[in-house]
């Protein structure tokens, strides 16, 4: 959780042009259906949602169920008309939420 | 979690393609229920087109607990016509959910990639709704050697 999730993204781009972003975050991903060792259900813990905002305006949303991998990667298009800031939230099954924010330059 | 015989689930595999083509949504023994719920919620009961979704995913799966899937919708993303919302159905797994996308205009495209889970060999169907009413469907059956539901 501590992690820092990683983000890839072009640092400038034309105006009107779609770019593509690239996210991985460190989670475990437990999906509530493997059993430990001594027989009991491992209680399900998965990062639920994911948003992405390009100042402030929502862009893109996924909703997670426990059938995303482990790490959970997503990859997705911006179509980016102006400079700015993308704000990327995951929540968690508890509450939690990260927060990242990557800036873009267009020309 | 084995409802039907991995050779009579390929046997079924066209007549299954043809009922989510022509969708209907009755209860059918070639789906597991829960994944034709989940696929008749999401269209509500009407038809999806095949063809305008690009499905990559691989025909065999070394490993059920990373299966990359990645999927490119031909429609455009203007204000007026865009893909608002993508459901990806895995009709094997404990549960048939995997993800559900949603997309504005800004999205640009409406493609997205993302690594799931698949507990054994199966069918994974990709929905796709857009703003003028149009639904859109892909699917494609995965081998996988090596369940990931920790089964």
């Amino acid at each position: 959780m501590a992690e820092k999730p990683r983000i890839r993204l072009p640092k400038q781009a034309g105006k009107g042009e779609v770019v593509e972003i690239k996210t991985l975050i460190a989670h475990v991903m437990e999906s509530g259906q493997r059993k430990d060792p001594s027989g009991k259900i491992v209680p399900r813990k998965i990062i639920k949602r994911f948003a992405c905002a390009f100042n402030g305006k929502p862009v893109f949303e996924c909703e997670l169920e426990p059938a995303i991998a482990a790490n959970p990667y997503l990859q997705f298009s911006v179509k980016v008309e102006e400079s700015g800031v993308f704000a990327f939230t995951w929540t968690d099954d508890d509450g939690a939420v990260i927060t990242a924010e990557e800036k873009i330059t267009v020309a | 979690m084995r409802f039907i015989s991995r050779r009579d689930a390929l046997r079924l595999i066209p007549g299954l393609t043809a009922l989510v083509w022509s969708g209907t949504i009755e209860r059918s023994q070639a789906t597991p229920a829960e994944a034709t719920t989940e696929i008749g919620r999401f269209t509500g009961g009407r038809t999806a087109d095949p063809g305008k979704i690009a499905l990559d995913l691989p025909e065999i799966a070394e490993n059920g607990n990373s299966v990359t899937l990645a999927f490119d919708i031909d429609h455009p993303m203007t204000p007026e016509r865009h893909v608002t919302e993508v459901l990806v159905v895995a009709d094997s797994n404990p549960s048939p959910r995997v993800a559900t996308f949603r997309f504005t205009p800004m999205s640009g495209r409406a493609a997205a990639a993302t690594r799931i889970r698949l507990a054994g060999t199966q069918v994974v169907s990709v929905l796709a709704k857009t703003s003028d009413g149009k639904l859109f469907v892909a699917q494609r059956q995965v081998k996988v050697t090596v369940g990931g539901c920790g089964g």
